[in-house]
């Protein structure tokens, strides 16, 4: 009996995450004051501490802009680093708002987990990068090859099935962190070191001698990397989703957060709508009219929320490529705000 | 030196003075002919230990001191082809490591705790110092509550106890609350808690003729109980920290800490539990120790972490770092258990026969006589599991929490710091770190054990 009520005090000593009733996450949200939200364990450019214990990152800066729309506040965000493999049940245990981690966007994930993908913040894809002295232009000229890549990841998946498509030999040799496989790249163990190409812009920057190395051009595998959301509640998934359609749509229209006051008189019916000037958008989503202003002026638009973390100012140096707006040869592209 | 001649014979009168011994037996070359190149066998050790030494220690030292950077704001500093330990790395990142996550602004608390903890425990350790009772007190009982309440922030939310979820009392008290205190969690237990103490009473009355002892016990629990609560209740103004936002050097102390304080009690209980000759006890110790030794630690906490949630009741959500705590702890406690039970056994019947013709009950014997001669005898093994439950702190990483060496691996992820020496030079100061910790815990029981030994020396 004493130890069942113990059990039981103990449990109400270490907070009872009330179960409650199923209200609209958005409420719930704004009733704590902040969102969770869950992030990587540590992703170069996407979600990393700083020198001053911050998260920072493209994925964490989206979970920012976020708290910027629905709070006028970047700062009213708590992240919960998550590894691989309990992000999902953190998301479907309510334990997190969003996840923003680095997830690629897949039909089973979408369809089986109980989850919903908001869009996609980081076009990736899995890269090769090779010795320039091996003289080798192209992956398909890789048969023979022996190959680092880390264990338990669909990288090792993805090599396998080109490798097979091709019908090229090639040797695996798998490390169980990122850390290990650069460094038996680095010394030499294999020939070709594979991994997510913004992936291989980060390990680059480890090797001894970083411009011995370039990264081939093709791109054996798509991944969409994106926010995600649990089943069950659309306004928070249309929040969520608008959010960073409204960052891409203040890109493509040249709203940032330097140029904000001057295109909050702007007479173009694109960008009032935009910035609120015309139109409730913002109250259709059941928070303030001022929410893009709040997104620009507090995080910045896509652009410069990828230049922040992982552009080519940054130790990534990271070429927009696939990444760059529709109107300038990529694929970012956002439905109008109208 | 005089030499008398009277009768033909000659006595020395006085002593000669001794010579000195040869040159090559005494001072440096003495020492090194006797202790060092003795032998064969022992040369040829000796010469393969200056290799050993001459092939590791220059470069070494010129990795973490000669060729090392000692400034820099980011990772430019540290790149180049013959660049050594990147030191700014760990200067950037060191609040990190030691307080992980914990807001800056109330890392002064983190501070006072290490501090308590150091003016309480040094005390404790040096054995001749007096008022050992009372400096136990407050290290094993009033620090740990003091710990928690700076850690945390305290005012915990107490709102129901038992009654209350029965959704009883809510409408009698209300929601009313001064100083962090719900007014109707306390009429809660109350009103449990004297129901409890009756039921003692009734029980023990029944079974033993009277329920006296059994009803003061249960209120004793019921006050301790309270007080701890109490306390845990009242809002002393600090900002929550989430233990979500711990990390680095505290999350590993807390958890060795609370490992080690918690699991010697426990494992000691266990121990006499499993030669207890009362059956059902012992069955249970053996099951108890045999299960948590059957089980890696790793299993252990991702059991906590991840299957746990599922067999509670929805909404019981115990806090992750407190599931990780239990399991280390108990864990630790069916080793020291085993530990135990080995000093347990070795000592001669004749002490346990000659404690009983004294008269002593089980309890004195084995607090007197007994205990105090086992766990002298056991204090190697016994520290032996302490610096190995230490270093198993890392594990934690595996359930997203970040020990010291969790927010190390975070801190390598940071693009600002990439460089090729980056990890190196990270995991050469966690080596340092860990070897500091272990080393002083293995010095320490050394220390222990020759003083306790005194009188058995041979």
């Amino acid at each position: 009996m004493k130890r069942l009520l113990s059990t039981l005090a103990l449990a109400g000593a270490f907070g009872l995450a009330a179960a409650g009733a199923q209200a609209a996450k958005l409420d719930q949200v704004k009733a704590k004051g902040f969102i969770q939200c869950g992030v990587s364990q540590g992703l170069p450019g996407f979600s990393n501490p700083d020198d001053k214990g911050n998260w920072t990152g493209l994925d964490v800066d989206f979970c920012r802009a976020v708290a910027a729309a629905v709070f006028g506040d970047a700062t009213k965000v708590k992240f919960t680093p998550l590894s691989a493999k309990d992000r999902f049940t953190a998301l479907q245990s309510g334990d997190i708002d969003i996840l923003s981690r680095n997830t690629t966007w897949t039909i089973s994930r979408d369809t089986s987990l109980g989850l919903n993908f908001t869009g996609v913040t980081y076009y990736d894809g899995q890269g090769f990068m090779i010795r320039k002295d091996k003289k080798v232009n192209s992956a398909l000229e890789l048969a023979g090859a022996s190959v680092c890549t880390q264990t338990g990841t669909t990288t090792e998946q993805n090599v396998a099935d080109f490798f097979r498509a091709n019908n090229m030999q090639y040797e695996v040799i798998a490390f169980a962190t990122a850390d290990e496989t650069i460094k038996a790249y680095d010394a030499g163990r294999c020939d070709v070191y594979t991994t997510d190409r913004s992936g291989l812009a980060a390990e680059r920057l480890k090797l001894t001698n970083p411009d011995d190395h370039i990264v081939l051009p093709e791109i054996i595998s798509k991944e969409p990397l994106g926010p995600v959301v649990s089943h069950g509640d659309d306004q928070w998934f249309d929040i969520v989703k608008w959010v960073l359609f409204a960052q891409v749509n203040a890109e493509e229209l040249g709203v940032s957060s330097k140029n904000l006051d001057e295109q909050l008189k702007s007479t173009n019916p694109e960008i009032k709508r935009l910035v609120g000037t015309e139109g409730k958008f913002g109250e259709g989503l059941g928070i303030g009219n001022d929410w893009v202003v709040n997104i620009v002026k507090l995080v910045g638009n896509y652009g410069e929320m990828y230049d922040r973390n992982v552009g080519p100012d940054t130790p990534l140096k990271l070429a927009r490529g696939t990444n760059a707006l529709w109107t300038k040869g990529g694929l970012q592209y956002a439905p109008p705000i109208r | 030196m005089s030499l008398t001649f009277d009768d033909g014979t000659f006595i020395r009168s006085e002593m000669q003075t001794p010579l000195p011994p040869p040159g090559r037996n005494v001072g440096a070359i003495g020492w090194m002919r006797e202790n060092l190149f003795s032998s064969i066998t022992n040369t040829v050790l000796t010469l393969a230990g200056i290799a050993l030494v001459v092939w590791i220690l220059p470069p070494l030292l010129r990795f973490l001191f000669i060729d090392a950077v000692w400034t820099g704001n980011n990772r430019d500093a540290c790149l180049g082809a013959e660049v050594g330990a990147c030191w700014p790395f760990i200067k950037a990142k060191f609040a990190q490591l030691i307080y992980g996550f914990y807001p800056a602004d109330q890392r002064w608390r983190v501070n006072l705790v290490f501090l308590i903890g150091a003016v309480l425990l040094v005390p404790l350790l040096v054995l001749s110092w007096p008022h050992k009772r009372l400096n136990s007190f407050l290290f094993f009982v009033a620090y740990p509550i003091l710990a928690f309440i700076l850690l945390t922030g305290g005012n915990i939310s107490a709102s129901n106890f038992l009654l209350g979820h029965f959704g009883l009392l809510r409408a009698v008290a209300g929601d009313a609350a001064v100083a962090g205190l719900q007014f109707g969690f306390w009429l809660d237990f109350v009103i449990t808690a004297a129901l409890c103490v009756a039921v003692a009473y009734l029980i023990g009355r029944l079974a033993a003729g009277s329920g006296r002892g059994a009803a003061t016990m249960t209120a004793y629990v019921f006050a301790g109980f309270g007080i701890l609560t109490f306390l845990w209740d009242v809002d002393f103004g600090l900002e929550r920290v989430e233990t979500r936002q711990w990390g680095g050097l505290l999350v590993t102390l807390v958890i060795a800490v609370t490992g080690i304080v918690t699991s010697m009690p426990l494992g000691i209980a266990l121990a006499l539990g499993r030669r207890s000759k009362m059956p059902i006890v012992r069955l249970l110790s053996v099951i108890f120790i045999e299960f948590w030794r059957g089980v890696p630690l790793i299993t252990v906490l991702f059991f906590a972490t991840y299957m746990l949630p599922l067999f509670l009741p929805v909404g019981v959500n115990p806090d992750g770092l407190l599931r990780a705590l239990v399991g280390v702890a108990l864990f630790t406690a069916a080793y020291i258990a085993e530990v135990v039970r080995g000093g347990l056994q070795a000592i001669p019947k004749g002490q346990y026969e000659g404690a009983m013709a004294m008269g002593l009950t089980w309890s004195q014997m084995m607090r007197l006589i007994i205990l105090p001669q086992a766990l002298t005898l056991v204090i190697p093994s016994i520290v032996n599991s302490f610096i190995s439950l230490f270093k198993d702190t890392t594990l934690v990483l595996i359930v997203s929490i970040f020990d010291f060496l969790g927010q190390l691996r975070a801190a390598f992820t940071d693009p600002n710091w990439a460089t090729p020496v980056t990890l190196y030079t990270g995991f050469a100061f966690a080596g340092i770190v860990y070897f500091l910790f272990c080393f002083g815990m293995s010095r320490y029981s050394l220390f222990v054990e020759r003083r306790l030994n005194t009188s058995h020396r041979h």
